[in-house]
């Protein structure tokens, strides 16, 4: 009766995706969830009547198409619908607006400066030869480079032919990118302190780094190197919010025969004989198997599930040691009408993107300063979104949803723990600063759900609410994410295997660490999908 | 059609329009509108055919204006251009326009155009594709100063035989003695009128270049003068025909500047393009110099080369073969000649591909099924139509 080939603990996208090819092996596999819901962060509830809050991630790029058309999620009911716009207001009532249209945009980039209106060719150009270089590596499990073993002296090798492709001088860009600072690489090519201020945004998204970080360039890539429908750098909302994702993948894992359990709090890792064979529930229950995936983010997996009397100490350390800062926070507005933006002209496409209200890269680094202080950014950076212009299936009609991700936010204050106090606070710095640009915003306001890195981890199980599973740094890329030597899917315990975003390629809902992770576990059956 | 009635803020309207618009859109009868350089410019007048023919036997007119000028000024502007440039712009003379090529470092084009010298220390350099960027980081340590005109000067190409006789008319005294990639200035209304004897068509044939103010006063007067001598104006399908007859490559279609290229390798040299006659490594230092004095020891990789192609189907996009099984190079531009009645081509050839029994693959549609035909095709010398009366002095009425 609880007896399976495969159990996945955590029915966020990458344990479904995994779970899925598991399924399709014909592997007898159930997916354990502790919330009464699944998606993990890929999620859509209704927290007020008629309204469809997508209140974790809120847009869609990065996931992989492959897995998209392997696990057939079309006829699982997603739909991924590209959208355009978005903007980023100035403090003395301009904007700047993102165009998909290249010589539109190259004008609206002119009415900041000539040069770097030009200039952009240059970085798309430049940036796009960065996606080519790691796009094939998202679906490849990172060779190791002290292994001699054939597939991973073969990774290495096909690592070192990918390099060879360049020439000398995009050598030395490639190995610079991986490690500089988002602000010494747009400087490279731009003079603007708005356009800078506006490209930067990505580059701190998720992470506990500031624009002048270093390593803080990858993170732009990593925001850049998704595509819709081929359009390389181009972002969609799923239909219905982001729980369609989940919602897909699930109904995909039900077609192959797999069982999906809610309300199941995984407590403990049960290892027989050094080997990983069941999972323990908070309520008692136990299942058993032999192949024992985690979706959780590497500490929760092996700090929280995991007794560490399993586990190597230099292991147990290195966990401890790897980088999850949350950074983040969210707010998720229903709103009674479209909110009016007066700094962009009647009819502006730009409200329907990504709106920004952070202009210079000093500003940005300035709300980092917050953050290292132990406090929310009281000048916060925001990355708000109307998905609902897109896709109003998600409100009653007329009303709109409002997503708003919010940058710098602490998982433990100067003072402590979050209070709700503190929590108020936060939400109404945010609230402000929107309302800046948007006379209107406030009272269009029925209901607001605000969410500090605690309340994201308390609910979606992110460590620090740390959105990626770790930081996004060289450090903690390829083969040293999550820990150097564990960086293909396996733990020390044999049986026991990852899946989530702790491991290559990170963050962001894209499916990869879960098919990466399935190939791996199969292969070590010895079976293919 | 386009509703250009609002202001012209990206957020309206993603594309602008020229200086005549008004009267291009009045003579567009089909409709057809293509975008280059975010203007949006007549693609189809009536029949690309039929405009094709009204350069090549009496005068068209095209609309030039969204060619991207940049205006250079300062005392170090020769200096600087020498610098930027692969040719020695010292050789040039006041009132001449020279072609030019620029490389970036590993000697790459980045493109080409062509250089209006004023004056040692005024210039105009058009191209296809923007180059700010490269233009000011090229100028560090130079007293120059660098703007972009595109949008303050409207320009149009006045093309084919009858083009001398119709500005005569509108009373540019002396035209027919201007001699090719030379320009004079005209007194026109209160401002000036340059006119360049030079073309992207191969045939005779001016470049008018204006302040927008008098765009649409130009247009009127070169009809009127033109009523007579077969005036029409040209699109950019029927201009694609007149430059392949004539030659001349294109950016992004020909090959690809250097600076949009993501694949290494796919940049090509100026000796690779034919142009290394262009490359003078005599003048001292200039931006490439190194990689190319390096390209041309190790000889070009590829070569551009003009093909004569049997049949008229053209060679669209097609595989060259030597020996119709190894293949040696692909098609760039392709098209049939009205003019010379042959179909032809431009391509890349590996560099060391024989230039005998070369063939290609042609995929043609005959009622929904496709036919692949192996066509045999030789290299030949361009430009394919080179026209006596393209270099008279004086230039022919007709």
């Amino acid at each position: 009766m609880n007896n399976y080939d495969a159990i996945v603990i955590g029915a966020g996208h990458n344990g479904l995706v995994n779970a899925c090819y598991l399924a399709r092996a014909d592997l007898k596999t159930l997916v354990l969830e502790r919330n009464p819901y699944i998606g993990g962060a890929s999620v859509t509830r209704e927290l007020y009547p008629g309204f469809s809050y997508t209140n974790c991630s809120y847009v869609c790029s990065l996931f992989r198409p492959e897995i998209f058309r392997q696990l057939e999620l079309s006829r699982h009911g997603l739909q991924v619908i590209p959208y355009d716009g978005g903007c980023t207001f100035t403090q003395d009532g301009n904007y700047l607006a993102t165009y998909n249209d290249h010589e539109a945009q190259r004008r609206e980039f002119a009415r900041f400066s000539a040069r770097d209106a030009e200039a952009y060719d240059d970085y798309a150009t430049d940036v796009m030869r960065h996606c080519r270089f790691i796009k094939p590596w998202l679906l490849r499990t990172p060779p190791d480079p002290v292994s001699r073993k054939a597939k991973d002296i073969k990774g290495l090798w096909q690592l070192y032919k990918d390099l060879q492709v360049l020439t000398e001088a995009q050598i030395y860009d490639t190995l610079e990118f991986y490690t500089i600072s988002c602000g010494d690489y747009l400087n490279r090519y731009f003079e603007s302190d708005v356009i800078k201020g506006h490209i930067s945004n990505s580059s701190i998204i998720g992470t506990g780094l500031g624009p002048y970080s270093p390593g803080s360039a990858y993170v732009l890539l990593h925001h850049y190197m998704g595509e819709v429908d081929g359009r390389i750098g181009s972002w969609g909302v799923a239909r219905g919010g982001m729980g369609a994702i989940a919602n897909a993948l699930a109904s995909s894992f039900k077609a192959s025969q797999g069982e999906i359990k809610t309300d199941c709090s995984v407590e403990n890792l049960i290892v027989k004989e050094g080997k990983a064979v069941g999972v323990a529930l908070e309520n008692g229950d136990e299942y058993y198997a032999d192949t024992i995936v985690s979706n959780l983010d590497v500490k929760r997996t092996f700090l929280k599930v995991v007794d560490k009397q399993h586990l190597p100490q230099d292991f147990v350390t290195q966990v401890q040691q790897f980088k999850i800062r949350g950074s983040s926070g969210k707010l998720n507005i229903a709103l009674d009408g479209m909110p009016t933006f007066p700094a962009l002209p009647e009819g502006s496409t730009a409200i329907r993107g990504h709106v920004n209200i952070i202009d210079s890269m000093e500003r940005l680094e300035r709300g980092y300063d917050d953050w290292k202080n132990g406090t929310w950014s009281k000048d916060p950076f925001v990355d708000l979104l109307i998905p609902t212009q897109t896709d109003p299936t998600m409100v009653p009609p007329g009303k709109q949803m409002m997503s708003v991700f919010v940058q710098y936010a602490p998982p433990v204050l100067n003072t402590g723990e979050w209070t709700e106090e503190d929590k108020q606070a936060f939400g109404q710095t945010v609230i402000d600063a929107i309302a800046q640009y948007s006379p209107d915003f406030k009272d269009l306001i029925l209901h607001a759900e605000i969410r500090t890195p605690q309340d994201i981890e308390n609910e979606a199980g992110l460590t620090q609410g740390n959105i990626f599973h770790g930081e996004l740094t060289l450090d903690q890329l390829l083969f040293n994410r999550p820990i150097p030597g564990y960086a293909q899917y396996r733990s020390p315990i044999p049986g026991f295997y990852m899946c989530g975003s702790s491991t290559h390629p990170g963050g962001g809902v894209m499916g990869a660490p879960g098919a990466n992770a399935a190939r791996e576990i199969l292969a070590d059956k010895r079976m293919t999908v | 059609m386009i509703n250009f009635s609002r202001s012209l803020e990206p957020n309206n309207t993603m594309v602008i329009p020229t200086p005549f618009h008004e009267r291009s859109f009045a003579a567009n009868r089909r409709g057809h509108w293509t975008s280059w350089a975010g203007y949006t410019i007549a693609d189809e007048y009536t029949h690309a055919d039929l405009e094709y023919f009204a350069v090549r036997n009496q005068c068209g007119v095209f609309d030039l204006t969204p060619m991207i000028k940049y205006h250079i000024s300062g005392v170090d502007a020769e200096a600087y251009l020498n610098k930027l440039f692969t040719r020695d712009i010292r050789k040039i003379k006041a009132s001449q326009v020279a072609y030019v090529l620029f490389c970036n470092e590993s000697g790459y084009t980045l493109d080409d155009g062509t250089l209006f010298k004023f004056s040692n220390s005024e210039y105009i350099f058009c191209s296809q594709d923007r180059h700010l960027p490269w233009l000011l980081d090229s100028a560090i340590g130079f007293d120059v100063e660098i703007k972009d005109r595109t949008d303050k000067i409207a320009a149009l190409a006045v093309q084919g035989p009858t083009s001398a006789a119709i500005l005569k008319r509108m009373g540019l005294d002396g035209i027919e003695n201007l001699p090719p990639f030379q320009m004079q200035s005209f007194q026109y209304q209160r401002d000036d009128l340059i006119v360049s004897r030079t073309g992207f068509t191969g045939d005779l044939g001016y470049e008018l270049w204006i302040d927008p103010y008098l765009a649409i006063k130009l247009w009127d007067d070169l009809f009127t003068c033109g009523q007579n001598y077969g005036i029409e104006p040209f699109g950019s399908k029927a201009l694609e025909m007149l430059r392949i007859e004539a030659g001349f490559i294109l950016p992004h279609k020909d090959f690809l500047p250097a600076n949009h290229v993501i694949r290494v390798n796919r940049g090509r040299t100026p000796f690779e393009l034919g142009y290394g006659r262009l490359v003078d490594f005599d003048k001292g230092f200039f931006n490439g110099r190194q990689a190319l004095l390096k390209a041309q020891q190790n000889g070009p990789r590829y070569q551009l080369v003009g093909l004569e192609i049997d049949g008229n189907k053209p060679a669209y996009d097609a595989w060259i073969y030597q020996n119709k099984r190894k293949n040696v190079g692909t098609i760039t531009s392709a098209m049939w000649s009205p003019s010379c009645k042959t179909n032809i081509a431009l391509a890349w050839l590996d560099a060391n591909a024989k230039t005998d029994n070369l063939w290609v693959d042609i995929y043609t549609n005959k009622e929904l099924k496709w036919h692949k035909n192996m066509v045999s095709c030789k290299v030949v010398k361009r430009p394919f139509f080179n026209p006596a009366r393209r270099n008279a002095v004086p230039a022919l009425d007709f």
